[in-house]
């Protein structure tokens, strides 16, 4: 008997009892809508967390002051502070694998106009290549230059978030705000960049060249700076940066060899993985949890299918006299359990979807700074309909089994 | 057709024992019966007799304890469960006292049903040979009908309908007429005698209707699992059916015979 019209029979079978076969797929149902939901969500978690990434640049090393000691107390990260600019150029002269370096130098204040101010999240002063390493990109204007930061020169760069809070119409470039009573001509607007991955505004930015930061608004004449951002030439260069920098620095910091750095180095894309570790972790237990209700969806429907094969003794018995083999018989019976099992696969992953756009939805709305993507993956839609069939051949199997050894005899007379 | 020509069906000593625990119900007891093609034979006997089993095992549903069984020159006794389905598929037809249609199922798809299970009938020769079969009863214009729809004759006919589609070299009716009314009951006889008659189909029935048996060529009767008589004169069948009854006052059914409890071991008889 071919397959098409094995598959007509249990369409049809299944037809017959609609409100049952519709129970019956409800485990199933439940169970891929609840692992497809899962699986979504996690995934829109992990890009997330990888476009935010991305957006601060995924080549990125950082490099900060060790924690200093004091006897027993730890002051923490930076508290020494032994990174000079001169290590930062150091590094973009002498380090093969490495793109180009930052300093920044934080600070804080309010930023006046006019008669409006605004107090931005972000004050830093950096170097001419911040651009480069933090993957930003002007709208306006220009940056800093070599001779903005031997001359520690009042200009500024400021983020979209100060042109609205400062600027209603008036066109920012080249007007002169105040800090501390000092006045910064604004000699370049960013793009927009969004929020970041804990959802603060990274557009609330005012940069200035490190060296102003530090000699005019913080009045030091160290030449030490916060922290260096060190951009390597390629991702799959990082473990090269790193060990240069590495080298570098203790030579230049008169590191002993065996002894503790004065400095330490982050790479980004180790958080980036330890993030993407959590989430995928996250991700695996509830869709494990998500599963358990699989298989107590495929209990339910090997329960229905016993009941329909003793129903259908009679029917069973019929087809045997006319000829079905116990072949015929079991392929008839596992087929409908797959098709059972088939649709509320398929009718879970459209609820699963479904669920997930919804969740995201709230998750977006709720907060306004940071896009969720919603993402729908091919794979997952596969993995669902895979699944699920295998639920039914799994749980369909025994009861067609039973089908197929009944006694022809025996199953005619069942009333 | 030589006179060497093999039988159609062949039994020799064929016994059933159906194993109830500690007890042993010998069904049938050294049966040995040929049927030529082209007989119209009827089963008769009183309940418990073993027409029943007879026919199962004639149908190829069943398979004997002991004895053998050879269809056509097929040895249908030592055939596995497949075999005994292809057979059931080329070369019987069955018709049951309780019709069994499937329900919900059109009289034209019903009729199909032993095609889907045959090799190498496409669907448009499943349907054509389906209508064909249908025209043949009578029932040309209730294809699309269900069951549920169709009165007990009718459904009888779509029954024999489905018995003939497969061009079947035996047909076996299990009580054919027993849930029908006089009426449609010599309707569904005459459809089974014409099928006889033009078409030289075998026909095996079970009966103990005799006015059904009555149209049979040759009638069997059976008596505590063993053939009593085999006549081709109805009124020789009825005196040994009546004797039978006579005889058989005073046993309650549950026992069927004395003579049906054997020792283990000696279930086959001698010589």
């Amino acid at each position: 008997m071919n397959l098409l019209v094995t598959i007509r029979i249990a369409l049809r079978a299944l037809r017959k009892n609609k409100m049952r076969a519709g129970l019956t797929i409800l485990g199933v149902v439940i169970g891929i809508a609840a692992v497809t939901a899962m699986v979504s969500i996690g995934q829109s978690a992990s890009s997330l967390v990888q476009g935010q990434f991305e957006s601060l640049g995924t080549n990125i090393l950082v490099i900060f002051s060790a924690s200093h000691r004091h006897g027993p107390v730890h002051h923490g990260q930076g508290s020494i502070r032994s990174l000079t600019a001169g290590d930062s150029e150091a590094i973009a002269d002498e380090c093969p694998a490495v793109l180009a370096t930052s300093p920044i130098v934080g600070t804080g204040g309010q930023v006046i106009y006019g008669n409006t101010n605004w107090r931005p999240r972000e004050m830093v002063g950096v170097g001419t290549d911040y651009l480069i390493v933090g993957n930003w990109t002007l709208r306006h204007g220009g940056f800093f230059t070599e001779r903005d930061i031997s001359s520690s020169s009042k200009v500024c760069v400021i983020g979209q978030t100060l042109v609205a809070k400062l600027f209603q119409t008036t066109n920012p470039l080249n007007e002169t705000i105040r800090i501390s009573n000092i006045p910064f001509r604004i000699i370049g607007i960013l793009e927009p960049k969004g929020a970041n991955i804990v959802g603060e505004d990274q557009d609330n930015i005012i940069m200035m060249p490190h060296t102003t930061v530090a000699k005019r608004l913080r009045r030091t004449s160290f030449d030490t700076v916060d922290v260096i951002l060190v951009s390597a030439r390629a991702v799959d260069r990082m473990p090269d940066a790193q060990r240069e920098v590495r080298q570098l620095l203790c030579e230049r910091h008169h590191v002993a060899p065996g002894q503790p750095a004065d400095f330490e180095v982050q790479d980004m894309t180790e958080i980036a993985d330890i993030l993407g570790v959590i989430t995928g972790t996250m991700t695996l237990l509830l869709s494990s949890i998500a599963g358990i209700s699989l298989v107590v969806g495929g209990v339910g429907i090997m329960n229905i299918m016993l009941v329909s094969v003793t129903e259908r003794t009679r029917e069973i018995g019929i087809r045997m006299a006319v000829g079905a083999r116990g072949g015929d018989i079991l392929r008839q019976f596992l087929i409908e359990s797959i098709l059972l099992a088939m649709i509320g696969g398929l009718v879970g992953f459209g609820l699963g979807v479904a669920a997930s756009a919804g969740i995201t939805a709230v998750i977006n709305s709720l907060m306004k700074s940071v896009e969720w993507p919603t993402v729908i993956s091919i794979p997952a839609a596969v993995l669902a309909i895979v699944f699920s069939s295998a639920v039914g051949i799994a749980f369909g199997f025994y009861p067609a089994w039973r089908a197929s050894k009944l006694d022809p005899i025996e199953a005619l007379r069942y009333e | 057709m030589n006179d060497d020509a093999k039988p159609l069906i062949q039994l020799s000593d064929v016994w059933k024992v159906y194993n109830l625990g500690e007890v042993k119900v010998e069904a049938l007891r050294g049966v040995c019966l040929t049927i030529e093609s082209g007989e119209y034979v009827a089963l008769m006997g009183p309940s418990g007799s073993g027409k029943s089993t007879l026919m199962n095992m004639l149908g190829c549903l069943d398979r004997p304890t002991e004895g053998s069984y050879l269809l056509d020159g097929e040895d249908a006794t030592s055939m596995s469960r497949n075999g005994r389905a292809r057979l059931r598929n080329r070369r019987i037809g069955f018709v049951f006292q309780n019709f069994n249609l499937l329900a919900r199922t059109s009289a034209v798809e019903n009729v199909e049903l032993p095609l889907l299970y045959a090799r190498g009938v496409s669907a448009s020769q499943r349907r054509h040979r389906a209508v064909e079969a249908l025209k043949q009863v009578g029932l040309g214009d209730r294809l699309h009908h269900h069951p549920g729809q169709l009165s007990g004759g009718q459904q009888q006919r779509v029954a024999v309908a489905r018995a003939l589609v497969n061009d079947p070299a035996i047909l076996m009716a299990d009580e054919p007429t027993g849930n029908l009314d006089s009426k449609t009951s010599r309707e569904v006889i005459q459809l089974l005698r014409t099928l006889n008659e033009e078409s030289g189909i075998t026909i095996i029935l079970v009966t103990h209707d005799q006015d059904i048996g009555r149209h049979a060529k040759r009638i069997l009767v059976l008596h505590d699992g063993q053939i009593v008589e085999d006549t081709t004169d109805f009124g020789t069948a009825l005196r040994s059916l009546h004797r039978d009854e006579d005889h058989l006052v005073v046993p309650p059914p549950h026992t069927p015979a004395q003579g049906a409890k054997r020792p283990e071991g000696t279930s086959k008889p001698m010589g």
